[in-house]
């Protein structure tokens, strides 16, 4: 196993990957994608601790993450499809109703 | 060690394959090999159960249902590059990983793992993990996807 500090490192340039699609891009489902992305990377820290302490927590509270991350997506899912319905895009520039 | 740094590269060549790919199934495609390559990662880390999960859920079912959407909706065009957008986010990006470097190099954790102990990472142990000290975040999780069932029906279902 690499040291600990190989894999936080790993898991930054991760989620400055995801940071960096959810500004860029313009595409709705992209832009989930890449929260999928950064709560990945959040699940290598989490396992690279757990593997660190020696303690079976942090592998429990991936196992949650994964859980919120599948809700997420369905939801996140479900709001695109409808959204496409009314708007005919998946542009967020579009997507304004409530900007001041 | 040489299986970590191959692991991270091709993680890291596939993440960006996800945001600079111009056609969205391919950006699809590209996030399962990501994903795959940390669920690689998780095993190198004495998570094999966590790894499996993570095939199994992710590449298996939720990006699945990613492509099934994508499908679905079949966004017409190739989306254009926007220069400003994408040096904005760039920036962004490495100001952050530069920001998170001093405090990463510098944890109090133990640099090197201790061997694991028997069974650390097996389903056994995270069993009685789950249901020991963390039974009530286990049923709230429950009670979370029935609402993101129900959510996403009542979200997608055609107004009548």
């Amino acid at each position: 196993m690499a040291p600990l500090n190989y894999y936080l490192v790993l898991s930054a340039v991760i989620f400055a990957i995801g940071v960096a699609g959810v500004i860029v891009r313009r595409n709705v489902i992209v832009i989930l994608m890449s929260v999928e992305l950064m709560l990945n990377a959040v699940n290598l820290t989490f396992l690279a601790f757990a593997r660190s302490f020696g303690s079976m927590d942090g592998q429990v509270i991936v196992f949650f993450v994964m859980t919120v991350a599948a809700a997420e997506a369905v939801v996140g899912l479900a709001i695109i499809i409808a959204l496409f319905r009314h708007r005919r895009s998946l542009d967020p520039r579009e997507m304004q109703l409530l900007k001041w | 060690m040489t299986l970590f740094i191959i692991l991270a590269v091709l993680t890291v060549v596939s993440s960006l394959l996800v945001i600079f790919q111009r056609n969205v199934v391919h950006s699809a495609v590209a996030l399962v090999a990501a994903l795959f390559f940390i669920a690689v990662l998780f095993l190198t880390l004495d998570a094999p159960m966590i790894g499996i999960l993570q095939v199994l859920v992710y590449a298996g079912a939720i990006m699945v249902l990613f492509l099934f959407v994508i499908m679905l909706l079949n966004p017409a065009a190739l989306e254009p590059r926007q220069i400003p957008w994408w040096t904005l986010g760039s920036a962004a990006a490495l100001l952050l990983v530069f920001l998170l470097m001093p405090a990463l190099l510098n944890t109090v954790a133990p640099r090197q793992a201790a061997p694991a102990g028997p069974g650390f990472g097996s389903p056994e142990l995270l069993g009685q993990t789950l249901f020991g000290s963390f039974v009530l975040p286990f049923e709230i999780a429950s009670v979370l996807l029935l609402v993101a069932i129900i959510g996403a029906v009542v979200l997608a279902k055609k107004e009548s």
